[in-house]
């Protein structure tokens, strides 16, 4: 179990994102966090991973206390995360960055098994390099594929339809269904997308750097469909998709 | 041959205790080993130390190496190769140096090559330097490149110096004729307190004739690099040239790219980036379990494949 204890976090001009934010994240679950633009959850999910460093609170990880954790040592442990604007990098193949993503060499089957997952052909693309030369959504998926290739107890998707073609979106929402009916960890994913909340355990609603709501899935889609902010987030994501 | 050459030879060329195809093996500024095929002939140039290469009209896929090795201080090479390469040719020419100290002395290779291209030909350029061994004698190479290609040729240079020489100095000049393409790839790697200075100068003489200018460095430690490429295009032309840098530590690099469009229809372009590894790229991979050390060497590892 993951659990955040009332996290508060400033950006660097000392403007609060986070403010003594609560999150108990139960094992074996896909966990969606949704809520408006600019509320705090890519700086969560960053708290998450060691990226930033919460300037008071506590995280726990299995009863452990990783708060001083730094961001390898939380990898190690389990942790990973898909970036919601992935980095890309001159000279590295994408079959090198799986491979570093996984730890092991992979052959072309398995390299083919995880790309295919997201959508992309990996005879195509695991000679690429995983540079500027990538568009906008197929450094996405790679970003996506990086991140399946781990197989940790957590994962953390932040926004992972974002720049992705309906055709993929479909084939990554059968991938996301399908890690949730075997999930062995916990599935975080940050979304605005309707057909994300419908296949989640739990929702939570992140705004002004707080959690304002928490719930199983069914319940919490009733009162977010019939919530105006929400609903209209969600409904401009879908029509831009 | 010295055992220690035939170490330096596996580092800069395919050598695996023979060569495939023509070879000449320049040890210490002496022959080690000379073979010729029917297609290529290596003989010694008159009046000057160095090679005359010809490689006859229509050869495809054979290779020459010409690989030359320093094994010890108090040497300083200088030899001048010319390549002459005839009309529909089609072939990979393995260049390379190495050089090994042991003790104070200064350590020196200046090779000079000159290639002549003929109509349509191709040739494939492939150069690995490197520095070994543990004297403090300075270890430098020098090359000198300069090119001619004949209409509708193409030369495809990929040059690499990844780390072990002191000082160098680069200086690569061609001359294209209409329909030639001239590739360049250098990877360059300086650390401690050594300097690299790459020169480039590209004249674009023929119609659709184009260069693609490709730099990737790392300067680290106290290391200095210079680059300063000239592309002119005196016909209608495409001239490309990307210089991008990763400095860390104290590693400082200049940049001096120049571009002169002589005729309407040149296109150049330049494009340059010097800065530190992105903190983001040092994120995303501890993110995946790597440390910060880690990170950075895979990194600039990729950045100069
Ligand atoms: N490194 C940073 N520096 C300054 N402001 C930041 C930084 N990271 C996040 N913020 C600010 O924190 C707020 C929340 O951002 P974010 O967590 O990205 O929101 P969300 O992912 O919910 O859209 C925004 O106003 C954003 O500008
Ligand atoms: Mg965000």
């Amino acid at each position: 179990m993951l659990k955040l204890e009332n996290i508060s976090w400033s950006a660097p001009g000392g403007f609060g994102v986070l403010n003594g934010l609560d999150l108990e994240i139960p094992d074996g679950k896909l966990v969606v966090i949704t809520g408006p633009n600019g509320g705090g959850k890519t700086t969560l999910a960053k708290i998450i991973a060691g990226i930033y460093k919460q300037d008071s609170g506590k995280i726990l990880l299995n009863n452990e206390d990783i708060t001083d954790k730094d961001i390898t040592e939380r990898a190690k442990m389990g942790i990973s995360f898909a970036f919601q604007q992935p980095v890309r990098f001159k000279g590295i193949t994408v079959k090198r960055l799986i491979e570093l993503a996984s730890g092991n060499r992979m052959n072309d089957g398995e390299l083919c098994d995880i790309l295919s997952k997201v959508g992309l052909c990996a005879r195509e693309y695991i000679n690429r390099e995983v540079d500027s030369t990538l568009s906008g959504g197929e450094i996405k998926r790679i970003e996506i594929a990086t991140v399946l290739a781990r197989q940790t107890q957590i994962t953390i998707f932040d926004e992972p339809e974002a720049g992705i073609d309906l055709w993929s979106f479909s084939s990554l929402i059968k991938v996301f269904s399908e890690m949730r009916r075997n999930l062995k960890g916990t599935l975080i994913i940050i979304s605005h997308q309707e057909r994300i909340l419908n296949i989640a355990d739990e929702i939570a609603v992140v705004a002004d750097g707080r959690i304002k709501a928490k719930g199983a899935a069914d319940e919490m889609m009733k009162t977010l469909m019939n919530s105006n902010e929400i609903s209209n987030v969600c409904s401009k994501q879908e029509v831009m998709l | 041959m010295e055992k220690q050459t035939e170490k330096l030879l596996r580092e800069i060329s395919e050598w695996d205790g023979e060569f495939k195809g023509a070879y000449n093996i320049r040890e210490n500024g002496q022959c080690a080993g000379r073979v010729s095929s029917k297609n290529i002939k290596i003989t010694n140039k008159e009046g000057k130390p160095g090679l005359e290469i010809h490689i006859a009209p229509g050869t495809v896929g054979e290779t020459v190496s010409i690989p030359a090795c320093v094994t010890h201080g108090g040497v300083d090479d200088l030899v001048y190769n010319d390549f002459y390469v005839g009309e529909n040719a089609d072939v990979t020419i393995v260049a390379g140096c190495g050089i090994h100290t042991e003790t104070g002395e200064p350590a020196r290779h200046n090779g000079i090559h000159r290639f002549i291209l003929g109509k349509n030909s191709k040739v494939k350029y492939l150069e690995k330097h490197i520095g070994t061994g543990h004297g403090t004698g300075l270890k430098s190479i020098d090359p000198v490149t300069e090119a001619e290609l004949g209409e509708n040729s193409v030369l495809e240079m990929d040059t690499a110096q990844i780390g072990g020489v002191d000082k160098t100095i680069r200086n690569t000049k061609a001359r294209l004729e209409a329909g030639a393409k001239l590739l360049i790839r250098e990877r360059i790697l300086t650390e401690k307190e050594q300097t690299a200075n790459t020169e480039f100068e590209v004249e674009l003489n023929g119609k659709d004739s184009g260069v693609d200018l490709i730099s990737r460095s790392v300067a680290r430690d106290n290391s200095r690099q210079g680059y300063h490429s000239v592309i002119i295009g005196n016909a209608p032309c495409t001239g490309h040239s990307e210089c991008d840098a990763i400095i860390s530590e104290n590693g400082k690099v200049d940049a001096a790219p120049e571009l002169h469009a002589h005729d309407n229809d040149a296109a150049l372009i330049h494009e340059a980036a010097i800065g530190k590894i992105a903190g983001e790229q040092i994120l995303k991979l501890r993110t995946l379990g790597m440390t910060e050390q880690e990170a950075e060497a895979t990194i600039i590892d990729g950045f100069l494949s």
